[in-house]
């Protein structure tokens, strides 16, 4: 029999947010790993309609646009959970890792964000940095949900 | 104790004041005394094209030009081209921008007012104020001073040419064979150091002159806080029918031109090419991207406040079946 929905989850949370979260994830490490130049060099722009991966003003800006996507999104989970469904679900471990991962993302993505604006000069080796770490915490969320995805693991467990 | 309506609506409220005031961005005056940007102003109807800032520019910064040793790491896949100006002819390139000329000077001949008139302009970085190679380089090597000046550092730049893709006059030149990617995997990614002007910033730390302006026997170039130099930029302009570059350019550059003809008769006129910049009028490239960071404070607010109805509506809903129920 399928897996009991979450009592508390409107209909549009079940149908909408998980497909939104994954496709604003994969644009997210799409047009992240487009920053680098390395698309073109390994023919993946060539292929017809990937072209726009070498372009990188337009790379840059998908990648804004899907961050404020992502930002709207977490605002809105946590609030929702902090607010109803905590009073009878707990997180996992696996989901406090994605958390505290989530938030190394967001947070090094703030900070490369207001580097970016013209009036804004931080240090070169705290710029190299949040550069490094971003990129990791990116490929360790990568490696987490591989692992919540093999192993089926589970977000929120019910309060006895 | 439960949760109500009025206690969930204030600690909400509460919750998206803290979270917006977390994520503006400080102004740079209020975090630390703020150093002028310096820019220079370069009047073009000075410059006699002898070069001696060519050849300043050479001998003050020679120890920083790459020094490859051959042979060099085989690239794959085979598109990867190697960039190699490390022979005698290479370094010797004067007429254009290479690892090893950061500056050249450009001959334009117009017709102005029924008037021929061939000119000599200095052409190297334009340091813009929002720098499209320091902000989109996704490795940190190219970056903007407190003082304005474009730099890209040869210990950690790998030589991608990201740098050169998205500056609008395509400015930064690489050297295959030196750099961090020879440490790294040479054969696969990286593909040497890129090179370009950085006004000596080494000598402006220690309060000398960068060496191209300290040459100059007719002083076509002058350097001071950014504010100063437009202000005598447009006092020359005004006094003098004079056109401007590089104030507005690319939203703004610390490299402002004077010139007695209007620049789209230069750029029509001008040679344009690989290591040959032009002088069209540019957009500002990160305007775009500015104002998407300014949106991304907002999103988290909508989030909350999408968050905040839905909530809300449960409660009520619950309450209504409470009712009910009663």
């Amino acid at each position: 029999m399928s897996r009991p929905i979450l009592p508390n989850k409107t209909i549009a949370e079940q149908v909408w947010i998980k497909p939104v979260y994954i496709l604003i994830f994969l644009l997210m490490g799409l047009t992240g790993f487009a920053q680098m130049p390395i698309f073109k060099r390994y023919y993946i722009a060539d292929i017809p309609g990937l072209g726009w991966l070498d372009q990188y003003y337009v790379t840059h800006t998908i990648h804004y646009l899907g961050a404020i996507a992502l930002l709207a999104l977490i605002a809105y989970g946590l609030v929702t959970y902090w607010a109803l469904l905590r009073k009878q679900y707990r997180l996992t471990v696996l989901a406090w890792i994605r958390v505290a991962l989530l938030a190394g993302i967001v947070g090094t993505g703030i900070f490369r964000v207001l580097k970016n604006l013209p009036d804004v000069v931080f240090s070169p080796g705290f710029t190299m940095f949040i550069d490094i770490a971003h990129l990791g915490f990116m490929m360790a969320y990568l490696v987490m949900a591989g692992v919540a995805l093999v192993a089926k693991k589970r977000w929120l467990t019910a309060k006895v | 104790m439960s949760l109500s309506r009025r206690t969930f609506l204030k600690t909400g409220v509460a919750a998206a004041c803290a979270a917006c005031a977390s994520q503006v961005p400080k102004t740079a005056s209020a975090e630390q005394p703020r150093v002028k940007e310096l820019a220079t102003l370069i009047d073009i109807r000075k410059c006699i094209g002898c070069e001696a800032c060519v050849e300043a520019c050479r001998d003050a910064n020679a120890d920083k030009y790459p020094d490859p040793k051959k042979p060099y790491p085989k690239m794959y896949p085979s598109r990867v081209k190697v960039e190699d100006w490390s022979d005698p002819e290479g370094r010797e390139t004067r007429d254009r921008l290479t690892p090893y000329n950061w500056l050249f000077i450009q001959e334009v001949t117009v017709t102005h007012n029924g008037e021929e008139i061939t000119m000599t302009i200095p052409r190297r970085c334009m340091h813009c104020q929002n720098p499209p190679c320091a902000d989109l380089c996704p490795w940190g090597s190219a970056r903007k001073l407190k003082n304005g000046i474009t730099v890209i550092d040869a210990d950690l730049c790998l030589g991608g040419a990201k740098c050169k893709s998205v500056c609008p006059w395509d400015v930064p030149q690489r050297q295959t064979g030196v750099g961090m990617y020879l440490d790294l995997l040479p054969a696969f990614a990286g593909n040497g150091v890129m090179y370009k002007c950085d006004r000596c910033y080494n000598r402006i730390a220690e309060g000398e002159l960068p060496a191209c302006i300290e040459e100059c026997p007719e002083q076509v170039q002058t350097i001071g806080p950014r504010d100063e130099i437009l202000r005598e930029a447009h006092r020359l302009a005004e006094s003098e029918d004079l056109y401007i570059y590089g104030e507005h350019e690319n939203g703004g550059t610390n490299t402002i031109y004077l010139s007695p003809v209007p620049f789209e008769l230069i750029n029509q006129a001008i040679q344009q090419g690989e290591g040959k910049p032009h002088m069209n009028a540019v957009a500002d490239q990160m305007a775009h991207a500015d104002n998407l960071a300014k949106a991304m404070v907002i999103a988290p607010i909508a989030g909350v406040a999408a968050a905040v109805g839905r909530v809300y509506k449960a409660i009520k809903t619950s309450e209504e079946k409470q009712e009910v129920t009663r």
